[in-house]
């Protein structure tokens, strides 16, 4: 695979590798925080939605690019209801740090 | 250097450069706008891939919508974010490593003659007058038709579910219940009183 060839396969899928990795360490990273959490998670989304594209482009099937438009509706509404449920915390606890979440524990 | 290759890899960098923003900024406004930046980024890379549809599906719907909605939440919680990243330097071994691990994982995968990925060659482009938009259609709507109304029902009961959870009723607004005026009956409404006429003397 030399950098001067045409893109691949495999180019698309280390591709969306290193954005699924960036994602996980931004998941990592970001403990504390849940609106950066959320958008570690559509980072995630985008890194499956390339691998999916990238093989319905390279089998000639464009049953990937069918189901990347189904990803991207559940993805928006898990999107919409995972903010609101965001603003209805801050609402009743003033913060959105992970560590003032704890009032479940026994 | 074909000039696609070059395009490839330019929107990869900028993809891969504006994804490791997201997660390293300290605000979260600029952390939104570096998503953006990716989802630009990554909408190109599908055009490559030949998905106009969904390359275009994808600026409209998620940059237009998803996060337009997530700047009006980031913009609407007053949220000390300096306190949260005091751990934040302790975190990076084991962020480091975990992401380390997971792209070799994925590296060795591919990389190690996955379905001879790095052998396969795209297919030729497609013909003149081949429109994307309209092969995903024929699919969507014959195929794929009861998948495409199920996912009508989740967006609706995304709508309901979150206006449901964040709406405050205002205490003062006077409105009308169908129901209890249905239900309401007649001798509540009119009551017929017997009283006896009045003489007057003369």
């Amino acid at each position: 695979m030399s950098l001067l060839s045409e893109p691949t396969l495999s180019h698309y899928l280390i591709l969306g590798a290193i954005l699924f990795a960036i994602s996980v360490i931004g998941i990592f990273l970001n403990r504390r925080n849940v609106l950066i959490m959320l958008m570690a998670i559509e980072l995630m989304l985008l890194a499956v939605n390339l691998n999916f594209i990238a093989f319905s482009r390279f089998l000639g099937d464009n049953a990937g690019q069918v189901f990347v438009f189904f990803i991207l509706t559940v993805a928006a509404a898990e999107s919409a209801i995972g903010l609101a449920i965001l603003v209805l915390l801050f609402r009743n606890i003033g913060s959105i740090d992970i560590e003032e979440m704890g009032r479940l524990k026994g | 250097m074909s000039f696609q290759t070059f395009v490839f890899y330019a929107f990869s960098a900028i993809l891969v450069f504006a994804g490791l923003r997201v997660i390293t900024t300290r605000n979260p406004v600029h952390a939104a706008l570096w998503l953006v930046l990716s989802f630009f980024s990554a909408a190109g890379v599908w055009l490559l891939l030949q998905a106009e549809f969904l390359a275009i599906a994808l600026v409209l719907v998620y940059v237009g919508a998803v996060m337009v909605l997530f700047l009006f939440v980031v913009m609407m919680l007053d949220v000390n974010f300096d306190k949260m990243r005091e751990r934040f330097k302790s975190y990076i071994p084991v962020a480091a490593t975990v992401g380390i691990l997971v792209l070799v994982e994925m590296a060795l995968v591919l990389v190690g003659g996955y379905l001879g990925g790095e052998r396969t060659v795209a297919p030729p482009a497609a013909a003149a007058g081949y429109s994307n938009t309209k092969a995903l259609g024929l699919q969507i709507y014959t195929d794929y038709a009861y998948p495409f109304e199920i996912a009508a029902m989740i967006l609706l009961v995304a709508i309901i579910a979150a206006i449901a959870l964040t709406h405050r009723r205002r205490r003062e607004t006077k409105y009308q219940n169908p129901a209890e005026q249905v239900r309401v009956h007649r001798n509540d409404r009119l009551r017929v009183l017997d009283i006896p006429a009045e003489k007057r003397e003369p």
